[in-house]
């Protein structure tokens, strides 16, 4: 079956790009890879880009006068730019290399951990998340609040997978030294209204730091538009390698807070009583930093650019719209999260009957189909909505309508099986 | 069982697991017991409650009841089930022989040859260690009646 949705990229020829896509899986069915909330697929200009900075340009940075040091450095430090400009930064010197986003969290945490004035967080201070959040944008803050006895505070959620801001005045207090959010959630698809929550945060002198995971890979990502003061995400949800992350920094702040880990490249001078720091971003990436992935990253962010982040939201909106109407007309089918394609990423979670998603996902394999089942380290999110775990499909640039076809059937495959 | 699921999946999932998830036995929590365990598999959110009652001490200390109450999949629904079949009525040492034979078949990646007059039921999840993400499930039970017992055991000493 052929489908033609309005705003759909060409797909035939973006999985020409993609080698895994044309793979076939338990006796000759194509590979459906509908678990992109966890991570992408790599296009061949991404490898090719890995392959040829290790085969020619392989080098230490900032390090070294020779040839190689010097392409390396020209080459990580060029994929700093690369990042500077797709987010929109007023600063390379904001846009700081971390591992992952769960690091680029921890790091602010950790900031803010030894924070002194007007940043210290102590007793009667508090933090403020919400109940969608993964765990990585929950356990350093508890960790936090748990080091210097500040209180941990959260938005709820309604029942139809939105953020409960209702009382955000009592959320968000002269108390709250910082607010900690998901941009769009991994679990439920939820889109944020992060507008209203950096004017609260901001009226009251908190900072607002933004877990942008599922946001940066997806949608046109502008910092100075979300006017939050740290923005997180990470490369391998975006075509690129693991092991490269992204902490988005306003630079007076990345001036003013103290850094985390302690080594080389963060350092301006040292004795051996005490040292001096360099200047960000690099007072914050001790340390050889993943120089490959990071050239990577720079790699799928041309790749993204050559076909527009517009482009690309426009595909997964509209994927997301025919997704949602084909899974409701499932039988037993419930969607855990917003069930309109409206304010909404291309994640969705369901629960199917009374079926376990481990049976249900267990099950679609087989067929070649890979999606996502368990709590999608959103455990809290589960207790709220009441179910152990969910299955969840979620697409990318090169998913397809007859990808949602096949999931549709696949599903009704596992209802004969356990029937 | 739907006709066109692969080898490997049939290999799962079993008739004796499906008909174990579809009607468990001993399921849902009773009185009297000796203690009360809750166990999880934090990577799936797979959670189980159980209860264990013996009769006795040290070598002569008997499995009289074990009963249980959770979530889960299919196969760790199904191995509980089989699970309190084989360790109710038998003594603690003979039923922690059993739980090691399993937890024996399970870490054997598909290659080992399960015991049917040891194991019974619970040589059908012998295809379930094949799926390395599944065995965890399949082992939620068993662990969790080992630690109960464990626990009185230690209790009486």
């Amino acid at each position: 079956m052929t489908h033609t949705l309005p705003g759909l990229l060409d797909t035939d020829a973006i999985r020409k790009d993609f080698p895994v896509l044309s793979r076939t899986l338990h006796d000759g069915k194509p590979l459906v890879y509908l678990d992109n909330a966890a991570t992408s697929q790599k296009p061949k200009q991404v490898l090719d880009a890995l392959n040829r900075y290790y085969e020619m340009h392989n080098a230490n940075v900032h390090r070294g006068v020779h040839v190689l040091a010097e392409e390396a450095t020209a080459l990580y430090e060029g994929a700093r730019d690369k990042v500077a400009e797709f987010i929109n930064a007023p600063s390379r010197d904001e846009v700081v290399f971390t591992k992952n986003s769960s690091e680029a969290l921890n790091l602010v945490a950790n900031m803010l951990t030894w924070a002194d004035e007007p940043f210290r967080v102590g007793p009667g201070s508090d933090v403020v998340i919400t109940e969608m959040e993964h765990h990585s944008n929950i356990v350093p803050w508890q960790l936090l609040c748990q080091r210097t006895g500040a209180k941990l505070k959260w938005f709820g959620l309604t029942d139809d997978g939105r953020l409960d801001l209702s009382n955000i005045e009592q959320v968000i207090t002269e108390e709250t030294k910082v607010v900690s959010v998901v941009h769009t959630s991994n679990i439920l698809g939820t889109v944020n209204p992060l507008d209203a929550i950096v004017r609260r945060a901001h009226d009251v002198g908190a900072l607002v730091v933004v877990d942008a995971s599922q946001a940066a890979p997806h949608v046109p990502l502008d910092v100075q538009a979300l006017e939050a003061d740290f923005v997180a995400f990470t490369g391998h949800k975006m075509l690129a390698p693991t092991g490269i992350g992204v902490l988005w920094g306003r630079l007076g702040l990345l001036e003013e807070l103290p850094p985390f880990l302690g080594g080389g490249e963060m350092i301006e001078t040292v004795t051996m009583s005490a040292s001096t720091y360099a200047p960000a971003p690099h007072k914050f990436e001790a340390g050889t930093p993943p120089i490959a992935q990071a050239v990577g990253l720079g790699a799928a962010i041309d790749y993204l650019n050559a076909i527009g982040m517009d482009k690309v939201a426009a595909h997964e909106h509209a994927l997301t719209a025919y997704a949602i109407d084909a899974l409701k007309s499932v039988e037993g089918l419930e969607i855990i999260g917003p069930d309109t394609a409206l304010d909404r990423g291309a994640a969705i979670s369901f629960k199917f009957g009374d079926l376990h998603p481990h049976d249900v996902g267990q099950v679609l394999d087989e067929q070649g189909i890979a999606v996502r089942v368990g709590h999608h380290c959103a455990r809290p999110v589960c207790l709220r909505y009441g179910v152990p775990a969910t299955t969840r499909a979620s697409f990318y640039l090169y998913s397809t309508p007859g990808e949602v076809d096949a999931l549709v059937a696949g599903l009704e495959h596992v209802r004969g099986f356990f029937g | 069982m739907g006709a066109n699921a692969g080898m490997k999946l049939d290999s799962m999932y079993q008739e004796i697991i499906l008909d174990h998830y579809r009607n468990p036995h001993h399921k849902g929590l009773r009185d009297p017991f000796d203690t009360e365990v809750h166990h999880v598999n934090p990577t799936c959110g797979d959670e189980v409650t159980l209860r264990v009652k013996l009769d006795g001490t040290g070598a002569d200390a008997k499995v009289v009841d074990v009963s249980y109450e959770g979530h889960g999949c299919s196969i760790s629904q199904a191995s509980a089930s089989v699970m309190t079949d084989l360790v109710i009525g038998r003594t603690v040492v003979d039923a922690l022989k059993v739980q090691e034979e399993f937890l024996h078949l399970m870490q054997s990646k598909g290659q080992a040859e399960p015991d049917e007059d040891v194991l019974e039921d619970a040589v059908a999840f012998a295809g379930v260690s094949k799926f390395p993400a599944r065995v965890k499930c399949a082992l939620l039970g068993w662990m969790a009646w080992r630690d109960a017992t464990t626990q009185v055991m230690e209790g009486q000493k």
